[in-house]
């Protein structure tokens, strides 16, 4: 049995803020779950996988396309009066935002979590955006743990407002609170959990032409207010202690502030709020917050959120307080903090001293050899770079192609020797930019996609190639699994998790019905005869598609599927 | 309960996020509050994996630059990379066995003299403790018992509020079955270290 479906109410276990957001869903009674993977959120995904392969399972889940497809398979479940979830990284967001931004103003009504896992200083990721700002934009509540344990209450909390407004919740997390690990107390888990629900007809209310819409976006800005006395009552909102300098804190944020506090010997001694119901912004709390404060800092990663807020709030009401946090340079937009330098600003501020750490002199440590992540041993993507670079060479054109690439492990062919990703901005855009390169510069195009990121959003900029008659050669990496992530299954995998029997898509049918008409599939172990056919195809002046099909050897060695 | 943080370091592969899961598990056990952090993702493809286990009530997940109070070093370049973490008073505990990385094997950059920087280790940090621990972990019958050979190692030094009992518990109950017996061993071994 899967250790989240463990029933023992009282128990404690230790497990990922991923973790714990999986088994708040399980004990929320959701029922239908949906996502496509993204570091930092891969084990929210992965778990509830795991769980609907069990048998007799609790929920259905489904590894959909993309975060789009996801979010409208959960919307349409809580339209139809289900619990569901959808999770998602952070940059995920922006490919869901277009259903988000309506989903809002039609509504739900089974309780509905979006999960928003964001990544401060980029550890597995593209940006560092601040996906609070997509609440504001949305006008949907947001919920911020910052420990395992509040992460699991608060998406139970979260379909219990999701019910309560008929609006979506947000729970954004960050790399730190997805990635770490807690004693989590297990409550109940539902006996029965309905998997069918019932959709009742309402065009007024599901149908958002601009008649309904005009009517939609006000219920949306009505509910918004009664979101916002939620978060003025709310728990995961309060304060302790007491005096004329004040902390407010979220996120991981709050835990360097309580840390810090704890150990400048502070404790009591300054006003410290922690929000954890972030967003519609508490007004009536802030304000009483605010009260008889002379100063206060906001420690929070990323964007000044609440920094730009509350200012906005204190010149609202005629306050005159000083408000610090990026603005005046406390910290930084850039990068997530670290508690040294946050224990460092509080001290700062509160005017007590800050003794740092006494460290040996370490100058004399000369440069370390780096350990840079590379491409496996044996990896089926080297094979196919290093043949497409032999071809390209016979041919005369290495020195004049240009390589777009996309998002994956096979991403890293940016670093030597490979060197073949020259341009990327976000999932399928390999394929876009293609096009683009190819009427904007005579250079010869090729281009690189992996197969679970061609599903994702490879296959309408491809249609798009052939109807406008760009003139590039992609090459779909296809090594049967979604590798980066964690191996999670793909519409085009022959590799499968043992009991894995959904009906496989076929890339080079799906190529063919996009009407590409100069297509190869190669094994690119097959050195000799991948090569003959990689120049026969690049010599031609025309949209191709090359298919290297080789399974990712991670895969195969440590999962074992059958083929 | 005194306020505690333990940093671990080394290459994907060598079992630390193993070593800081079961030291949790048993913290947790032994009814303290704890927390540990993690990296995932594309860190893991053969580069250097980090977690801490942060005890006694400590909320933030990661360390900063002097404020370790234990280094427990799976690879020396590691250890040695991480020394900035450190303060005067930490405990180091590391395995000498060296993970050569691939920009040191293209001729990019050169490994450091481990018996050196050992050396310095001991001359400027409160205790070090310093061994082969790779091949320790090959007589407890795995080379992959490496991590509970340290953990061992760091159990030894009474620091943390864990019993052996305890950890040999928490590994009986955590581990694999067909793993334990080597494990338990590992752990011997690691114990017999300091």
């Amino acid at each position: 049995m899967h250790k989240l479906l463990e029933q023992s109410p009282g128990k404690k276990l230790l497990l990922l803020g991923n973790e714990a957001i999986v088994r708040g869903a399980l004990e929320a009674g959701a029922s239908v779950c949906a996502a496509y993977p993204g570091t930092p959120s891969s084990e929210i995904a992965n778990n509830l996988f795991f769980i609907s392969q069990e048998p007799s399972p609790p929920l259905y889940f489904e590894f959909s396309t993309n975060e789009k497809v996801a979010m409208e398979v959960a919307a349409a479940a809580s339209a139809a009066g289900l619990r569901s979830l959808t999770c998602m990284k952070h940059v995920g967001m922006n490919v869901a935002a277009d259903v988000l931004m309506t989903l809002a103003y039609v509504g739900t009504k089974g309780g509905m979590v979006i999960v928003t896992a964001d990544d401060p200083s980029m550890h597995s990721s593209q940006n560092e955006q601040d996906n609070r700002y997509y609440a504001r934009f949305s006008s949907l509540p947001m919920l911020e743990p910052t420990s395992p344990q509040e992460a699991k209450e608060m998406t139970i909390v979260a379909f219990e407002i999701s019910e309560q407004l008929e609006l979506p919740v947000i729970v954004r997390t960050t790399t730190r609170t997805s990635h770490v690990r807690g004693p989590v107390e297990l409550g109940e888990l539902p006996g029965n959990v309905t998997s069918k629900g019932s959709f009742q007809k309402d065009p007024r209310r599901w149908v958002p032409v601009p008649a309904v819409a005009r009517i939609r976006h006000k219920v949306l800005l009505e509910a918004e207010e009664k979101a916002r006395r939620l978060a003025e009552e709310s728990n995961y909102n309060s304060s302790v202690g007491e005096g004329s300098f004040g902390v407010l804190a979220t996120g991981v944020g709050a835990c360097y502030a309580a840390d810090a506090i704890h150990e400048l010997g502070l404790s009591g001694k300054v006003k410290f709020l922690r929000l954890g119901f972030i967003y519609p912004y508490p007004n009536k709390l802030l304000l009483e917050f605010m009260q008889g404060l002379e100063k206060i800092l906001v420690v929070e990663e990323l964007e000044p959120f609440h920094e730009d807020h509350l200012k906005a709030l204190a010149y609202e009401n005629g306050l005159s307080i000083e408000i610090m946090g990026k603005k005046s340079g406390h910290f930084s937009r850039l990068y997530e903090f670290d508690p040294g330098h946050v224990k460092e600003a509080i001290a700062k501020v509160a005017s007590v001293d800050y003794a740092p750490p006494v460290m040996p002199d370490l100058s004399t440590i000369p440069e370390l050899p780096m350990r840079p992540p590379s491409l496996c041993p044996g990896c089926p993507h080297r094979e196919t770079y290093n043949g497409i670079k032999e071809a390209l060479k016979a041919l005369g054109q290495e020195e004049r192609a240009i390589y777009p690439t996309d998002i994956g492990c096979y991403t890293l062919g940016l670093l030597p020797p490979i060197q073949m990703a020259d341009y990327l901005l976000c999932m399928g855009s390999s394929v876009g930019t293609s096009a683009g390169f190819s009427v904007a510069t005579d250079h010869k195009i090729v281009s690189f996609i992996g197969d679970s990121t061609f599903f994702h959003s490879g296959i309408s900029p491809l249609v798009n190639a052939v109807h406008n008659e760009h003139k590039f050669c992609l090459v779909i990496l296809d090594n049967s699994t979604t590798a980066m992530t964690g191996h999670q299954p793909n519409p085009g995998i022959s590799l499968r998790p043992p009991g894995y029997e959904k009906p496989r898509v076929d890339i080079e049918e799906v190529v063919r019905a996009c009407g590409v008409k100069n297509i190869v599939k190669v094994n690119p172990y097959k050195h000799k005869e991948s090569l003959e056919a990689y120049k026969e195809v690049l010599a031609k002046d025309e949209l191709s598609v090359i298919i290297a099909e080789a399974p990712c050897i991670l895969y195969l060695k440590r999962v074992g599927g059958k083929r | 309960m005194d306020r505690m943080r333990i940093l671990i370091t080394g290459v994907g592969g060598q079992g630390t996020l193993l070593a800081s899961s079961l030291l949790g598990e048993a913290v947790m056990a032994e009814g303290l509050p704890v927390r540990v952090s993690e990296v995932h993702g594309m860190a893991q493809r053969g580069g250097v994996v980090e977690s801490t286990v942060m005890i006694g009530g400590i909320e933030s997940p990661i360390i900063s630059n002097g404020y370790a109070d234990i280094l427990v070093g799976f690879e020396p370049l590691e250890t040695l990379r991480a020394l900035n973490r450190c303060n005067k008073g930490s405990t180091i505990i590391t395995n000498v066995t060296p993970i050569v990385p691939f920009t040191v094997e293209l001729g990019q950059a050169e490994y450091p003299d481990v018996g050196h920087w050992i050396g310095f280790m001991e001359e400027h940090y409160k205790k070090v403790i310093a061994y082969d621990a790779a091949t320790a972990a090959k007589e407890a019958g795995t080379p992959k018992a490496l991590n509970v050979v340290l953990l061992g190692t760091l159990i030894a030094t009474g620091l943390v509020p864990v019993s052996v009992e305890r950890m040999k518990q928490t590994i009986k109950e955590k581990v694999k079955p067909k793993f334990i017996e080597a494990n338990l061993k590992a752990l011997d071994i690691g114990l017999s270290q300091n």
